[in-house]
């Protein structure tokens, strides 16, 4: 198992939980969707993964290691992230945005230069015209593409995923989205996105979280969520209107 | 143009006091930027922290700058006469505005920006140096700037306290009453400001363009940081080592006058080279000047030396005057020469016409205007026991109105404009007779002899025995009339000290000793 959760809580002291009792693991090159309502502890699940929190009960392992053993800082190099603001650094150019992991990873800068440009080029966005400009001079979907292109160049075992295309307009929303399918089977990645639009996790997971209230509901197969009898799952599937992979 | 005139005959001399401007300036916000960004970041990142550290920096920006400039004079190894206690105070102004933009440039850094950061695996020092502080760059440029531009102005304060600078023009001209002089160092010293201020504007604005990045403008500021060592290298240069006699004065004409005197007797015995330290800002920073070894050499008043300097009574007699001034100086160390030969008393004065109407010949008969008359007085004349206090209590003054406190140089005009209706002057002042003065009989004998003397550290009269060669050939050389036409080639022909002083010097026969 690349992850795995095992009986995971998380709390602030002195507050309610923020999550109860998860259980979850994934494997090398899947793609698992977490769907739920804003606030209900998606992004402190994330979290979680890379080590910016660590559980108050249970273990994360990632790699077959807790989380609470490794060096922080080793850790989140080895792990994409990608969230709705994006947080292209607006000083750099693109091509520096990209290739800033690889740098501190201390490639030699022809091979980050190298690899940031094949990363753009994948996404989409020809380097030759891409590389030179800064993220102000960019649209929304390109913005959010770069990101993508960021989280990617040091080649992680994991990409953590955080409403990625919340911000976008539906059209480039599934411009981008198919954009990051065909990429994502080109490179293998593993992948947790974390979305409230439960038709893109269907469209885009091999496996499907529900959560809410800190809980994870069910942890299955698209088919198999999207069938469940648990009317709490039920209402929430049913809220949105459904659009069914075959 | 006059001031362009004065500008070409004071070539060297305006060049010299630029670069030492522009090195005060630079070298004060060099060190405040070093200071200022960590101190910055640090209350940046811990808000407690924080807002002790701009409290502070605010506090001390508080201070005006010569109250600064007079608390840091007494202190051990920062304070004294010259540059050294200029930067520090400059570097303390300078903080406030570096802090507070370091600060506010990294707390306004987009927190999704710091959090894609964080979540890329960068060490807090990565975050610092790759993302906060290239971010906050703009920000704290604009925060160098106003610290230099600020910096440029309070240099000219500097001058009092014999640091060098532009603010020498202008000190020397507000003694001389002499807008040309005041212009002299006032013009170049705005332009210094706006183009300190363009600069780094230019700076500023490439780096929100993004055309320049953090290690650009690390660059830029090594590139003028060498070229401002060259400068200084040259000041210092000019300077030079070896042997140097150090010559003070005060900041008004007659000082000035003496303390260039002085210097050119000193060089005329060869052997030694002479730095001049003129127009400094009063009684209290000259005698601290002699006491640190700033100073070697300036000339102060019998009455003055044992008043004011040692807080005793002045005997009535010029010859005991004398005599107490040279034992107290012994006790510290110092030598008081013989004296000059002038005795430059307090003169209370009056419009001549005024004297005329009103039938007033002593100080007594001011009593008969007390009720209406505005007194004006220099600070220091208000503030020492042997001035304004002494003054009332001998002759029963009571002058309805609280007198004017006003500039030493500023007096003698408000006098004569009708601002102030007595003043408190020189008797050697040349402006007595040209703005057409009349000085009261001190009928009481209030005031002491103020017999100019020469005080040289001992240690420095046995080092360099030129020193008591020149003053050798000065005493009693010099006697009131003639101290009143020197100030009166100074102040009323505008002719350069220099020439003057060259002039008389050359009527006295060198002394064998």
């Amino acid at each position: 198992m690349l992850v795995q959760l095992d009986r995971v809580s998380f709390q602030y002291s002195g507050h309610p939980p923020v999550l109860r009792d998860i259980n979850l693991s994934l494997q090398t090159g899947e793609i698992c969707a977490l769907v739920g309502r804003s606030g209900v502890g998606k992004t402190t699940l994330l979290k979680l993964v890379n080590g910016l929190l660590l559980p108050t009960a249970g273990t994360v392992l990632v790699e077959g290691r807790e989380t609470r053993l490794w060096d922080g800082i080793r850790l989140r190099r080895r792990i994409g992230y990608v969230f709705q603001d994006v947080g292209l650094f607006p000083h750099m150019t693109v091509e520096e945005n990209v290739s800033i992991v690889p740098r501190l990873e201390k490639w030699a800068p022809a091979r980050a230069r190298a690899r940031a440009h094949e990363l753009l080029d994948l996404l989409g966005l020809p380097s030759a015209s891409f590389a030179g400009r800064r993220p102000p001079a960019l649209s929304g979907g390109q913005r959010q593409r770069v990101g993508l292109a960021r989280a990617l160049a040091a080649d992680p075992s994991i990409l953590l995923m955080d409403e990625p295309f919340g911000a976008l307009d539906p059209l480039t929303r599934s411009e981008v989205r198919q954009e990051f399918a065909r990429v994502q089977t080109q490179l293998h990645t593993t992948v947790i996105i974390v979305t409230h639009d439960i038709a893109e996790a269907f469209a885009l997971a091999g496996r499907v979280g529900v959560v809410d209230r800190g809980e994870l509901l069910i942890y299955d197969t698209p088919r198999n969520v999207a069938s469940s009898g648990d009317p709490r799952v039920r209402a929430f599937i049913d809220a949105v209107p459904p659009r069914l992979p075959h | 143009m006059p001031v362009v005139q004065f500008w070409l005959t004071h070539r060297g001399e305006l060049m010299t006091l630029l670069q030492q401007h522009v090195v005060l300036v630079f070298v004060s916000t060099l060190v405040a930027v070093g200071i200022g960004i960590p101190a910055g970041v640090a209350a940046a990142r811990r808000p407690r922290l924080g807002r002790a550290i701009l409290v502070a920096a605010s506090a001390a920006q508080t201070v005006p700058s010569l109250a600064l400039l007079g608390f840091l004079l007494p202190v051990p190894f920062i304070g004294g006469v010259g540059p050294r206690t200029a930067l520090v105070a400059l570097v303390i102004y300078a903080l406030l505005p570096i802090v507070r933009t370091t600060v506010t440039g990294i707390r306004n850094v987009d927190p999704a920006v710091i959090e894609a950061g964080v979540a890329m695996g960068m060490t807090r020092r990565q975050l610092l140096w790759l993302v906060q502080l290239p971010l906050a760059l703009p920000s704290i440029i604009a925060g160098i700037r106003v610290a230099a531009v600020i910096g440029v102005g309070t240099t000219t304060i500097a001058a009092a306290i014999g640091a060098g600078g532009l603010g020498e023009y202008i000190f020397r001209g507000l003694s001389m009453v002499d807008t040309t002089t005041i212009l002299a160092g006032a013009i170049p010293a705005a332009a210094l400001a706006l183009s300190v201020d363009g600069l780094l504007a230019l700076l500023e604005r490439r780096i929100r363009r993004g055309r320049t990045t953090l290690a650009g403008a690390a660059r830029a500021a090594a590139a003028a940081a060498l070229i401002v060592m060259i400068f200084a290298m040259a000041a210092i240069a000019r300077t030079g080592g070896g042997a140097v006699v150090v010559v003070g004065s005060k900041n008004f004409t007659e000082q000035v006058i003496l303390g260039e005197l002085l210097a050119q007797a000193i060089e005329a015995e060869g052997g030694v080279r002479v730095l001049r330290k003129l127009n400094l800002g009063g009684t209290f920073i000259c005698d601290r000047g002699l006491r640190t070894g700033e100073l070697d050499v300036y000339v102060e008043y019998t009455g003055t030396a044992v008043s004011a300097v040692f807080h005793e009574d002045v005997p009535r007699d010029s010859r005991q005057a004398f005599e107490r001034a040279r034992d107290l100086y012994a006790r510290v160390g110092l030598t008081a020469r013989d004296p000059l030969g002038f005795n430059n008393t307090f003169a209370v004065l009056v419009r001549t016409g005024d004297a005329r109407a009103l039938g007033l010949r002593t100080i007594d008969d001011l009593r008969a205007v007390e009720r209406t008359w505005i007194p004006g007085f220099g600070y220091e004349f208000l503030q020492r026991e042997d001035g304004y206090p002494g003054l009332v209590r001998t002759y029963e003054l009571r002058f309805a109105v609280q007198p004017r406190a006003m500039e030493l140089s500023l007096i003698y005009p408000a006098l004569a404009g009708g601002q102030v209706d007595v003043i408190a002057g020189d008797a050697t002042s040349a402006l007595i007779e040209s703005l057409e003065l009349t000085q009261l009989e001190d009928s009481r004998q209030y005031f002491p002899p103020y017999d100019a003397i020469p005080v040289v550290r001992t240690a420095s009269l046995l080092r360099h025995p030129e020193i008591g060669r020149a003053l050798a050939r000065l005493a009693g050389r010099i006697s009131t009339d003639d101290m009143r036409e020197l100030n009166a080639a100074v102040d009323l022909d505008r002719r350069p000290v220099q020439l003057v002083a060259r002039g008389y010097l050359a009527r006295l026969p060198r002394v064998e000793q």
